[in-house]
């Protein structure tokens, strides 16, 4: 018997939505976001204490590193993409997934076996050798066939919309689909060894140095451009509206967002190659297109922010609301921080220094991390047919403990990355270098401790988050004080 | 326009998939058409056989990670590091390793700046020589044999992708590789004439095994060394 028919058939006009298949993107997503957040958690605490290396090939810093960076992006923000892409995709088209549970289930499986090939690579040192494109050749391949299987199914189910209009969360989650598979074959075009008598796991980029170069960076880029960004903006523009019971702001602006910053984001991958021996031509174009990239983020921002004309009261009494609308407001920051550290005169400071990973950590925790809570929270409700969440009060208290993680975790970076970039140019009295590089370590080390600790809390949030979860699946309701009543009763008092 | 598109699903695939290109294209393409765009340089050669392999324990470890391999055009960081770093002098890098994060120092041109027992001693806990490093400690690789018996696919696959291995190099792969580590046991100058300015020697003082220790500090040494930097001459316009 198909689940399909378990689903949401409120209504007569209603198709049947494929909802058991989104569940265990939810389920998958909270997994898979737990374990990408302890082993980063992890590698924060090596770099303040060596000693947790613990001199073995399968722990070092070096291998752990790709694990943290791939279970989040892709394990525990592609899961929620694909999850939730399925959900808005049905529901805005008032379809039915194409290729129903079949196709459905071949996705979810198939997505959860790349994540699980490529995290033993990485432990067992089978690693490319690309930022953030660490799989090697073999699951480079099986990616895409899933990848095919996604644009098939979410394709197919606009094909088969009722409503004449494709939603703008759509388009989003379309330009998503298309540019990472664009992006995917360009930068991971390889010759296998095997086929030449070599090893069986290893192979050879086809591009070399400063081609090779750009060709990541086009591809690592716009993995935050398309990855992180334009299936997480899929993500705001339905289910923001959706929990603050308003329409999208401006419809015109959406169009304007959409178009600009799909164009503009694409140029933008030189800016991690400043002053590197890419010529300087292709800097400078980098470099250009990243500030103007300020605007349509901004515009994006605004659009999602501005959702709430009418029902800002909602963030008093609303935790789950605050957390989207919290996470554009990060959205906001990290795109007004990266144009400013694209221009080459900040970029020599800020480049090598760990203001990139602070800068990082606020569009990854503060945007992406924050909008998939609020996500999370969103759906399970829902998809378990409760009537709320087990308990807000938790929800708030996760919102806080995370906002201040991630807080602890930027303005650490911040410090100890522009510390370090002025260290290193450093000149003495007599014009010699005032630092050697180890003293530049030795600075780190309590900002190190500062960003673990904040680190930790987003983890202690997680935990919160899945319990409260998982406690809502089994219907559970807390008895608690509804959040905000105090103040509105003080406001009704005035 | 937009009307339009936001009612067909493959016109409007098509449309982003146009909007997407037009910047990818006019970056990359010209980057494979210019002369300009790597130098032209005397010196620069493939690596060696326990070179290769020892770049290729380089990225198994993700060095990358940490150690960036591009020197910046700066005061500071030409004291620092030495000559900024060339487009030539990454040109047969598969995948390249110029990395993002300085967490350690540079590795640029870190070849013959450290001797072979100090990269050894590092390596295997790099609090024994410099107590204030946050670096792991990798003592597994001087107890573990290099398997290496097919790097000579490695050299075969690299060539299909543009490296210029001859076939003389391909066929002594392991004859080269072993004369490296250990110079008595091979011809050595048949190797020093196929690979120009090679370290040879026993790198991680222990001659018996060739270890995964003796090829990462093969590839340390020759880092930055082949292109006599003092020769090269910056072009008018600047690069």
């Amino acid at each position: 018997m198909s689940s399909a028919s378990l689903a949401n058939t409120a209504s007569s006009g209603t198709p049947e939505y494929y909802d058991d298949l989104i569940k265990k993107f939810v389920i998958a997503s909270a997994f898979w976001g737990l374990a990408g957040f302890l082993a980063g958690d992890l590698i924060a605490w090596q770099l303040a204490f060596p000693v947790l290396n613990m001199d073995l090939e399968w722990t070092t810093f070096g291998r752990l590193r790709p694990l943290h960076t791939s279970a989040v992006i892709f394990a525990f923000g592609g899961n929620i993409l694909l999850g939730s892409s399925f959900y808005v995709v049905q529901r805005t088209c008032r379809a039915s997934l194409f290729g129903g549970n079949g196709l459905g289930s071949f996705i979810f499986w198939g997505y959860q076996l790349f994540i699980v090939l490529a995290a033993t690579g990485y432990l067992l040192g089978i690693t490319q050798g690309k930022e953030y494109a660490e799989p090697e050749w073999y699951v480079d391949l099986w990616i895409t066939v899933v990848w095919v299987a996604y644009l098939i199914a979410f394709g197919g189910t606009i094909v088969r919309r009722k409503e004449p209009h494709i939603y703008v969360a759509n388009w989003f989650y379309l330009a998503f689909i298309i540019t990472i598979a664009v992006l995917h074959l360009g930068n991971n075009a390889s010759v296998p060894t095997v086929l030449f008598g070599g090893e069986m796991t290893k192979s050879y980029i086809v591009w070399a140095g400063v081609q090779d170069a750009m060709t990541q960076w086009w591809y690592g880029h716009n993995a935050v451009g398309f990855f992180l960004t334009a299936g997480f903006l899929g993500m705001m523009y339905y289910f923001v509206p959706k929990q603050a019971e308003r329409p999208v702001y401006s419809y015109r602006l959406s169009v304007i967002h959409f178009w600009a910053l799909t164009f503009l984001y694409i140029w933008a991958g030189p800016h991690h190659l400043h002053y590197t021996a890419l010529p300087d031509w292709v800097q400078t174009l980098g470099m250009t297109f990243s500030v103007m990239l300020w605007m349509p983020s901004w515009g994006g921002m605004i659009n999602g922010v501005m959702t709430l004309s009418g029902a800002w009261h909602k963030l008093r009494t609303d935790p789950v609301l605050r957390f989207m609308v919290a996470s554009v407001g990060f959205y906001g920051m990290s795109t007004f921080e990266g144009p400013l550290m694209s221009i080459k005169a900040v970029n020599s400071l800020s480049h090598y220094t760990d203001w990139t990973i602070g800068h990082v950590h606020a569009g990854a925790l503060g945007w992406n991390a924050l909008v998939s809570f609020g996500v999370l929270y969103f759906l399970v409700p829902k998809l378990w047919n409760r009537e709320r969440l087990y308990s807000l009060r938790l929800v708030n208290t996760h919102f806080w403990i995370s906002t201040i993680g991630i807080v602890l975790y930027i303005s650490s970076m911040w410090v100890s990355g522009i510390m370090q970039g002025l260290m290193w140019r450093t000149y003495d009295q007599l014009g010699f270098l005032q630092y050697s590089f180890i003293e530049t370590v030795e600075a780190m080390h309590p900002y190190y401790i500062i960003r673990a600790t904040g680190g930790l809390l987003f983890v202690l949030g997680a935990v919160l988050m899945i319990y409260n979860l998982w406690r809502t699946a089994r219907g559970d309701l807390r008895n608690e004080a509804p959040i905000g009543l105090d103040s509105q009763a003080a406001a009704a008092a005035e | 326009m937009q009307a339009m598109l936001e009612k067909n699903v493959i016109l409007l695939g098509i449309a982003t998939l146009i909007t997407i290109s037009i910047g990818a294209l006019v970056q990359l393409v010209p980057l494979y058409t210019m002369e300009t765009t790597i130098e032209k340089v005397d010196g620069m050669r493939p690596y060696s056989p326990l070179e290769l392999a020892g770049r290729n324990i380089y990225i198994r470890e993700g060095c990358y990670l940490c150690h960036s391999q591009m020197i910046r055009p700066f005061r500071d960081e030409v004291e620092r590091y030495g000559h900024y770093s060339l487009a030539a002098e990454s040109m047969y890098d598969h995948p390249f390793q110029w990395g993002s994060k300085r967490t350690g120092p540079d590795l640029a041109r870190v070849g013959g700046k450290y001797s072979n027992t100090w990269h050894v001693a590092h390596l295997i806990n790099p609090r024994a020589v410099v107590p204030e490093s946050v670096m792991p400690g990798y003592p597994f690789l001087a107890t573990r044999p290099l398997s290496a018996d097919k790097i000579a696919g490695d050299m075969k696959t690299l060539s299909v992708v543009g490296v210029p291995y001859t076939d003389d190099q391909i066929e002594n792969a392991q004859a080269d590789l072993k004369a490296q580590a250990n110079p008595e046991m091979g011809d050595a100058d048949a190797m020093a004439a196929r690979y120009p300015k090679a370290t040879m020697g026993d790198f991680d003082g222990n001659p018996a095994v060739i270890t995964e220790m003796d090829a990462l500090v093969s590839y340390l040494q020759l880092m930055g060394t082949l292109v006599d930097t003092t020769s090269y001459q910056t072009s008018p316009d600047g690069r």
